[in-house]
């Protein structure tokens, strides 16, 4: 037995380099978001389209899970993603809710009309108010919203194939649990 | 004069201007807080800097929320559950005491006690023998007290101690 003992600073060392070794695989770029499982916020904001138009939490209660997008026109990343959102609404009929987070409302209306609109609706949020309530660190963010409006889910960065596939199984999940 | 105007605008410091805003407190100590607080939040996009130092748009919104905060009279702890509610124990340079942190804050006393413990076990192993054994360099007359014999054994190592001296 004592004649083991001298191997517990190598398996000690092993044990570390393992955990350490590990901690190089994670990115450190993503956060835990506090928000998962919190109510989506309250906000009182304008509709991007139409200045007049006041949106506020009421105006999101779908009765289904939803895609809740953070975008911008200075965000090019915003830009690589779009086409996905536009297939994810177009071919799968995801409802996207858009965020327009810190940017100008022509610049985005032109966007739109350049690139296709995804989005079932589109909150301008010109000062990031929403953006900040919500913890958002980066355009494009990327939120599941179940059918009670409680936020699910986020992905910060690029929404492509693989994320998507990941997305979809969020929604699918949250919706097999309502139902049942 | 035209000279000395442009080496004078030479000089200014361009890039120092970035990371300025200008803020107005209404006395020293709201300024002070507000510096305390920036120091100690993290800026969520850029990691490895604090609010205070961070040039990035987020760091600088953030900036603005806490001295629109610090106007309104808001606690430190107020400020601190807000950024925390929106941005998580993440933003924290300075962890806060719970059941999650406490391995941060403590571990390295316990490990430390544990270092010193093991120290003092194999340093007091090592002593063992040389106090309750015989000293190596004068033989023993009679078996020194503790060292585990009974009074039969230690009245044959006597004799048997005898026995060398005879020869």
């Amino acid at each position: 037995m004592r004649r083991y003992i001298v191997f517990i600073p190598l398996v000690l060392f092993f044990a570390l380099g393992i955990l350490l070794w590990r901690g190089l695989q994670l990115d450190p770029t993503e956060l835990p978001s506090a928000l998962i499982d919190k109510p989506m916020p309250d906000f009182q904001l304008s509709a991007l389209e139409d200045p007049e138009r006041v949106l506020s939490k009421a105006d999101l209660t779908f009765d289904e899970p939803v895609l809740l997008n953070v975008w911008a026109t200075w965000c090019p990343s915003c830009k690589a993603e779009h086409a996905q959102l536009n297939r994810m609404a177009t071919q799968e009929g995801v409802k996207i809710i858009g965020v327009n987070y810190k940017d100008e409302r022509s610049k985005a209306k032109v966007w739109l009309e350049k690139y296709l609109n995804p989005y079932v609706i589109n909150i301008y949020d010109e000062k990031g108010t929403l953006g900040l309530d919500l913890g958002v660190y980066g355009a494009p963010e990327t939120y599941v919203l179940d059918a009670q409006g409680v936020i699910r889910y986020k992905h910060v960065g690029v929404v492509d194939e693989r994320v998507w596939q990941q997305l979809k199984g969020v929604m699918a999940e949250l919706k097999s649990g309502a139902a049942s | 004069m035209k000279f000395w105007l442009v080496v004078l605008v030479l000089l200014l410091p361009l890039q120092s201007w970035a990371a300025i805003d200008t803020y107005e407190f209404k006395d020293e100590a709201s300024r002070e807080r507000f510096q305390q607080l920036t120091d100690e939040l993290r800026c969520p996009k850029c990691q490895n800097q604090n609010l205070a130092d961070s040039n990035s748009p987020i760091a600088k919104d953030l900036r603005t929320e806490i001295h629109r905060m610090l106007g309104e009279e808001q606690s430190d702890d107020q400020i601190i559950d807000f950024m925390v509610a929106r941005y998580g124990e993440f933003v924290l340079y300075k962890p806060r005491k719970t059941a999650s942190t406490w391995v941060l804050w403590y571990g390295p006393f316990v490990l430390l006690a544990f270092g010193l413990l093991i120290i003092v076990l194999i340093s007091r192993r090592k002593r063992k023998p040389d106090a309750s054994g015989t000293p190596a360099n004068k033989p023993a007359e009679e078996p020194a007290e503790g060292s585990g014999l009974n009074e039969t054994e230690a009245k044959r190592l006597n004799a048997i101690l005898k026995q060398d001296d005879d020869q």
